[in-house]
């Protein structure tokens, strides 16, 4: 074995596991709604299979999934939709976030749910970020 | 609210507090705060804020356990004095 | 000096019991925070937005701008991260 390689059952587990975990990130994100859960706690699952995963198999693994300028736009991304939904509201000759000015039925509940994932793709790249950090730092 | 199971769990959350400061090794320190994180999401459901003893699971007992532990691994293990 | 610390933390402690006793009791309806904003949370939230949870109506609609900021913060925190990790890493490759 390999330094810096894992065991094979460790690594088999952490790779078996990781879609449950997102799968389940995705539902604590789009059932914020109804059940306890959203945005934040949503991101943050998801960003703990990744972690997972480089600790089952390898940070390198990981690594070649991501490139680095599309993690840190893909945090500056949410900020920006989750500030652009307000922006069109805005448009829409309503206040800043008043989620009530967008032309869909249940506009407030739609508002809400565009916020929800807004918040979990920043939070879900800020945290892959702060471990690529600081795990890469010498 | 049952005041015996607040105890025991407030009891448990100190004790892990107490013992996050006074350990010597770092590592064990993390996953005391870890343990900690826990008994606080624990006494966070028991209260019925169920939204926030969610992201204490996730953030407090999850992912700043992890980053904890890179830190440690990345740094000088023991302390010097 | 030795036990100054010791007084000060008991001192700041009891201080702190002494504060709690003022608290009102838990779930207590007349309470100062439940008795302005949150019954009108309660009683029109699911009318005007149509979502059962109220801690995400709460969080996400009324209070958007405070979530805004939240997110903000994270995006700060990482963006911090990346200046003093990243940047102290290129800083020594030159």
């Amino acid at each position: 074995m390999k330094p810096g390689e894992r065991d094979i059952i460790i690594r088999t587990v952490c790779r078996l596991l990781v879609p449950f975990v997102q799968l389940f990130g995705l539902y604590v994100i789009m059932h914020g709604h109804s059940s306890p859960g959203g945005g934040f706690q949503g991101g943050a699952i998801i960003a703990s299979s990744f972690i997972l995963l480089a600790m089952g198999g390898g940070y390198d693994e990981v690594k070649r999934r991501f490139s680095l300028g599309a993690l840190t736009a893909t945090t500056s991304a949410g900020v920006l939709l989750y500030a652009g939904l307000g922006v069109v509201c805005l448009m829409l000759g309503a206040n800043y976030l008043d989620y009530a000015a967008l032309p869909v039925s249940d506009a407030r509940s739609v508002g809400m749910l565009l916020i929800e994932i807004a918040v979990g793709i920043t939070v879900t790249a800020a945290i892959i970020s702060i471990f690529h950090d600081l795990v890469t730092f010498e | 609210m049952i005041w015996q199971l607040d105890l025991i769990l407030l009891g448990l959350t100190v004790a892990c507090a107490l013992g996050a400061v006074q350990v010597r090794d770092l590592l064990t320190s993390v996953v005391l705060l870890s343990a900690f994180s826990l008994f606080m999401c624990l006494l966070w459901i028991e209260m019925g804020a169920v939204d926030v003893a969610f992201t204490e699971a996730a953030v407090g007992a999850g992912v700043t356990t992890v980053l904890f532990v890179v830190v440690v691994l990345k740094t000088e293990r023991e302390s010097q004095d | 000096m030795r036990y100054l610390h010791l007084v000060v933390t008991t001192l700041t402690g009891l201080l702190l019991i002494m504060g709690s006793l003022g608290m009102p009791a838990t779930g207590d309806p007349d309470s100062p925070p439940s008795s302005h904003v949150s019954p009108r949370y309660i009683e029109q939230g699911y009318k005007e937005t149509a979502v059962p949870n109220m801690v995400t109506f709460v969080l996400a609609d009324y209070r958007s701008f405070d979530t805004l900021g939240e997110v903000t913060v994270i995006f700060t925190g990482a963006m911090a991260v990346l200046l003093i990790l990243r940047g102290a890493r290129s800083e020594a490759e030159e």
